[in-house]
């Protein structure tokens, strides 16, 4: 019996937890990097260049002698701020268009959805590459335009949540006593409309990790000496062949922090949706 | 009756040229908006150069007008092919620069596409008849990894072991050294032997998004009560899957074909520049980092074209396989 519910609990919540495990560590080895790493993420040192990994240097070090394992917990830092920022950038717009089509419906709905669809349509990493070239590329550039251009799944889900919960007696109710509107939206419909967008936003948050690394390994991203683990990877790629491990961590890094937000977006998504909760 | 499905078809290709205009009036509007001009390249870096010859270089390339002025004229050469010319470099015009660099790009992609349907579709079609099976759960793991994987450290890996470590592939451009000299299958071999790490990449990181969407189109058709039908009628599973059940777990597939485009686009910068090869996506890239106007644009512009025929093809393609479509309803 216990056993039974032991691999009904790990089916269920199994890959939520091994997100939560990634992301976690993410996250811990970010907020304590000052008193993790024994070197500083650009601390130079010039009897230590390219050291491969050992003891001393835990992932060997760079070509300017510094210490790749303290440069990936920085990165982490830099990364996992992105991700926060530009999905909060994204998913604020979303909900407040997704609301506003969704409650007003008529002509504010079809306009705020045709351009939800012409910026579906538009090849976005070319927008946001032209963008960063005018703009001085740095790290507030990079979360703005990242979360610019995201927010349409967002405007989708709670447009379509809106749509349902503007017909329940709550709302009716609340208008008849006569709330203003933004009290409706804010108090009534949005509590009950950010369910859905929680899977979708820490789906976000993967997305805009990827992108964030692609642009700095473009060299468009966060500009060095400042670690982020896309620049880590663009210095290491002229020295691939003596010092592979400069290649392999970084992304190794984005790969398990992108895994991580993935499986905690699209669990949460399932756990959360009512309907495959019934089944 | 035929005519439903025509004027279905002339809707959907006005709403693109709506599409159309907004996509390049937002480009055009963000690009002309932010600070730094294509000529600083010029005269802000060049000591020699003044306040004059800024001023004239600015009126050269109808920098000095309005936005919206400098929209239309833009919009009025575009309409006839006339993407302007180069701003740095060569300053040749830029549909030329973009009609040699098309094919690879293009080519490369396509390539990539048949070989992630021929793939992803059988992955998704096993996985979805053995839902929980031994086969299903692999296969989602890796498709998880897959999707978390970026495409420029798959890239990177490939050649470290490929290129590098065991030396079986070139790692950079697009042909080897005397490629003039080759006889033509010589020639073929070696064009081969250069896109396959690219191809690999391509094929590896779209893989995963695409046998995920088929298991679940699969799992939602074999679900329906045709299929409970057709199994009861006693048809062999082998009809049952692929006549009753595949036909119909491909549909959304189109759509999503269709919608795949930009991504596509999208990554071939990297992948170009990783690889040194010489596409569009390279060309695009060169552009942003010399503040091309001209050359930034007619690439925004043919992103935005081919991802509209994408849609377009896929809508197409989706209204000749879906009969309700075809009768208009």
């Amino acid at each position: 019996m216990f056993a039974m519910k032991t691999r009904l609990f790990i089916s269920r919540y199994g890959l939520f937890f091994v997100g939560v495990i990634l992301v976690g560590t993410m996250v811990f080895l970010a907020l304590l990097a000052p008193w993790i790493c024994s070197y500083g993420p650009n601390a130079l040192d010039v009897n230590a260049i390219l050291l491969p990994p050992g003891s001393d240097h835990l992932l060997g070090t760079d070509a300017l002698g510094r210490d790749v394992f303290a440069r990936l917990v920085y990165g982490a830092r830099v990364s996992l701020w992105v991700g926060f920022v530009a999905v909060g950038i994204s998913a604020s717009i979303g909900l407040v268009l997704g609301l506003v089509a969704g409650y007003f419906g008529g002509l504010v709905d079809e306009i705020i959805m045709r351009c939800v669809d012409v910026m579906l349509c538009f090849p976005s990493f070319f927008l946001i590459l032209a963008v960063i070239a005018f703009l001085e590329p740095s790290l507030t550039n990079i979360m703005i335009v990242i979360g610019l251009t995201s927010w349409m799944g967002v405007a989708r889900l709670v447009r379509a949540e809106t749509l349902s919960l503007k017909e329940r007696d709550f709302v009716k109710a609340a208008r008849i006593s006569g709330a203003s509107i933004v009290r409706i939206l804010g108090m009534h419909i949005l509590p009950n409309a950010l369910t859905p967008v929680l899977g979708s936003a820490t789906l976000g948050i993967a997305a805009a990790i990827l992108t964030e690394s692609a642009l700095s390994f473009l060299g468009l991203g966060v500009q060095p000496p400042v670690p982020s683990w896309g620049n880590i990877l663009m210095e290491g790629k002229d020295v691939m062949e003596i010092a592979p491990w400069l290649s392999v961590f970084p992304g190794m890094c984005i790969l398990l922090t992108v895994l991580g937000y993935n499986l905690l977006g699209e669990t949460l998504r399932d756990l959360l949706d009512p309907r495959l909760k019934q089944r | 009756m035929i005519f439903p499905f025509f004027k279905h078809i002339l809707v959907k290709i006005l709403w693109l040229g709506v599409v159309f205009i907004g996509i390049t009036v937002l480009s055009f509007w963000v690009i002309h908006l932010a600070p730094g001009s294509p000529t600083d390249l010029q005269t802000t870096l060049n000591p020699m150069a003044g306040e004059a010859a800024r001023a004239r270089l600015e009126k050269l390339y109808g920098l000095d007008k309005p936005v919206h002025v400098q929209y239309l004229n833009w919009m009025s050469r575009i309409v006839r092919l006339d993407f302007g010319r180069s701003m740095s470099g060569d300053h040749r015009p830029v549909w030329d620069k973009i009609k040699e660099r098309l094919p690879l790009t293009l080519g490369l992609n396509i390539m990539a596409m048949f070989l992630i349907l021929g793939i992803s579709i059988p992955i998704g079609v096993i996985s979805a008849y053995y839902q929980g099976g031994w086969f299903d759960r692999i296969s989602t793991v890796i498709v998880f990894v897959g999707f978390a994987m970026p495409g420029f450290w798959l890239a990177l890996l490939l050649m470290l072991f490929l290129g590098i470590a065991y030396p079986l592939f070139p790692i950079s451009g697009l042909t080897s050294l005397g490629f003039a000299t080759l006889s033509w299958w010589d020639k073929l071999c070696d064009l081969a032997n250069h896109l396959a790490l690219p191809l690999l990449v391509y094929t590896i990181t779209g893989l995963a998004g695409m046998s995920r969407f088929m298991r679940s189109s699969m799992l939602e058709v074999l679900r329906q009560d045709y299929i409970l039908t057709a199994k009861a009628k006693g048809l062999p599973t082998r009809t049952v899957i692929f006549h009753h059940g595949l036909r119909n777990g491909l549909l959304p597939v189109i759509t999503l074909l269709g919608l795949s485009v930009p991504g596509l686009i999208g990554g071939s910068v990297i992948i170009e520049s990783i690889f040194a090869l010489p596409g569009l996506g390279q060309l695009f890239y060169q552009g942003v980092m010399s503040r091309d106007y001209p050359l930034i644009m007619g690439n925004l512009v043919l992103g935005a074209v081919l991802t509209l025929a994408g849609n377009m093809l896929a809508d197409f393609g989706y209204s000749l396989a879906d009969p309700r479509i075809r009768a208009g309803k």
